[in-house]
């Protein structure tokens, strides 16, 4: 009897606890989204108005007004589509050959592979900048995208190749036995295999290449070039007084990832879990 | 026979390296040789627009001895760092501990705990300067609800940091909080009843059991979380400039800075260098101590 008492005050407490963790988690967010359909007089208030009585949706007409967020979604998806399609298929290929081949020196370019996972991607960055403008690709997509196409990630590798090596290594013998080429094997039997894992990289590369910011900046000089999140900062520099403009235009950048987290949650789970990912 | 078999190995090496050459190819180009492509630029003074000349270590001493921000920098960001994985680490443990209870609505609180490290860092710094606001911010308006004085948060030298802190733990622990609620699945639960049965509360328990299980994943999170954290950058970008008064001068935004907006790229390749000299030291000590706190199953890795 004591016994089931205590469970209870123990059960309790554990959803009270949870309930103010998530609260610090969730009422950012609401006030992001709530500050987006409000007056800037209504904002101003205290004590603070939860939710407004008139919605005001032109906060986010005058935001498109004001900063060409269209073009920053085309821009951003000119450089997010190709950052997926070329993860997927250079990390697949790169941990397959790293997985299930034996070759001279694999395991020293898979210690490469794991360095640059926690390599900080500024130290590399000058040359890498030098690099690209002696190509005169600067204030092009081309930096952005055409790094993905070799290899899409170290992280994304490693993720992958823990994932071809749970298949079993039979798989592979009696489809040589029947005379598959390794492309074939590849194409046709691994890939569905690990189909789990991609989506997770596919995800994970989709919301890296969104959410990137450093090298947007670094890389795109001018206005018709800029990404959602390059465009976004360029609009708090501008804007930063016009408290529900802005968390409006934060919304505009925000609802795509949320909708594919919501979409894609049990995937990432596993990716993370498997691994182990830093953002 | 014999030479059957080397062709089939000397087929398969082929076919290996053809198949991993994508990654290969990127490490050659966008690693290593940048990597010594620092070295040499940081011996130089190029500044994107004249040629540039050997000047020696001349960056170097520069850097510790001139440079009026090398020193604060590294200050600012050891204090950011260490207050930063500190903290996530805590939050997460705990937040992990609490979702590995057997109560309903598991996933929708998981959903929820994951979900700021969905918002983009510069959506989510144009909301924390806005939460942070002196005047009209959520949090002041609490303080001042609640009777408590008003804080000037990002716009103190002295709160800087401990607010930009507060914000990464918010967008930075749902991945931690992830691999540790995994780990603590992981921990067998024949070895709890044990520690009760013979007596144990739940601090016993969790100090002989499942501390000791989860330490390898501990160690994961705080090697990552320590160098991601020294990379910080949007953040004081975007909400505070590096300010006030430099206290949120980052390293990256001092090495960004003397590259990019000061145009001293021999400068910056000697602060790229130093970074790599520091993210190994940090690495190869916790590597170095791990072996005294982290336990492994059979004793084996």
């Amino acid at each position: 009897m004591r016994l089931t008492a205590t469970r209870a005050t123990t059960k309790g407490l554990v959803y009270f606890a949870l309930t103010i963790g998530a609260a610090f988690c969730f009422l950012p967010v609401f006030w992001l989204v709530r500050s987006s359909v409000m007056t800037l007089g209504d904002i101003f208030k205290f004590p603070p108005i939860l939710w407004p009585a008139h919605i005001r949706w032109q906060n986010f007409a005058e935001a498109m007004q004001a900063s060409p967020f269209l073009q920053y979604f085309r821009n951003t998806m000119i450089v997010v589509v190709p950052n997926v399609v070329g993860s997927l298929l250079t990390a697949s290929m790169s941990a397959y050959g790293l997985g299930r081949f034996r070759f001279p020196l694999r395991n020293f370019w898979f210690a490469l592979v794991l360095g640059a996972i926690i390599l900080p991607p500024a130290v590399v960055l000058i040359p890498q900048f030098l690099m690209w403008s002696k190509l005169h690709m600067v204030n092009t997509f081309f930096p952005l995208i055409i790094p993905v196409w070799f290899g899409g990630g170290a992280f994304n590798v490693f993720l992958l190749r823990q994932f071809f090596l749970t298949v079993p290594k039979d798989f592979d013998d009696a489809a040589r036995i029947d005379g598959a080429s390794y492309w074939r094997i590849y194409w046709q039997i691994m890939i569905p295999f690990i189909q789990p894992a991609l989506i997770a990289v596919g995800l994970f590369q989709f919301l890296f290449a969104w959410n990137d910011f450093f090298s947007p900046l670094i890389y795109l000089s001018s206005k018709e070039t800029y990404t959602l999140a390059v465009g976004l900062q360029f609009f708090i520099g501008s804007y930063a007084t016009f408290w529900n403009n802005l968390m409006a235009a934060s919304l505009i950048v925000i609802v795509l990832p949320v909708i594919v987290f919501l979409i894609g949650q049990r995937y990432f789970v596993e990716g993370v879990t498997l691994t182990g990912i830093k953002g | 026979m014999r030479k059957r078999q080397f062709h089939a190995e000397a087929r398969e090496a082929i076919a290996g390296y053809l198949f991993a050459s994508p990654v290969i190819l990127g490490l050659l180009i966008w690693v290593i040789a940048p990597m010594i492509g620092v070295i040499l630029i940081s011996l130089t003074d190029w500044n994107v627009l004249t040629v540039p000349h050997w000047v020696g270590i001349r960056n170097y001493i520069e850097l510790f001895t001139t440079n009026l921000y090398f020193w604060n920098t590294l200050k600012v960001t050891a204090y950011y760092v260490v207050l930063n994985v500190a903290c996530t680490t805590l939050y997460s443990l705990v937040v992990a501990m609490l979702l590995n209870q057997k109560i309903g609505g598991r996933g929708i609180y998981r959903s929820i705990f994951y979900l700021p490290t969905i918002v983009p860092i510069v959506a989510s710094s144009a909301l924390w300067m806005w939460l942070y606001n002196p005047d009209f911010g959520l949090f002041n308006m609490i303080l001042q609800g609640v009777g408590l004085p008003r804080s000037l948060w990002i716009d103190s030298q002295t709160t800087v940091v401990p607010s930009i802190v507060l914000m990464s733990v918010w967008g930075g622990a749902g991945n931690t909080i992830v691999i540790f609620l995994a780990a603590l699945q992981g921990v067998p639960k024949e070895l709890l009843e044990a520690v009760e049965i013979d007596g144990g509360n739940w601090w016993h328990r969790f100090r002989a059991i499942t501390l000791p299980m989860i330490s390898p994943v501990t160690f994961f999170n705080v090697v990552t979380g320590l160098i991601a954290s020294f990379t910080i950058f949007t953040q004081s970008y975007v909400m505070t400039g590096g300010g006030p008064n430099n206290a949120s001068l980052f390293y990256v935004y001092l090495l960004y800075r003397e590259g990019f907006q000061r145009n001293n790229m021999g400068g910056a390749a000697a602060l790229s260098w130093v970074l790599i000299v520091i993210v190994s030291l940090l690495s190869l000590l916790i590597f170095r101590t791990s072996r005294r706190w982290i336990y492994y199953e059979g004793g084996e890795r």
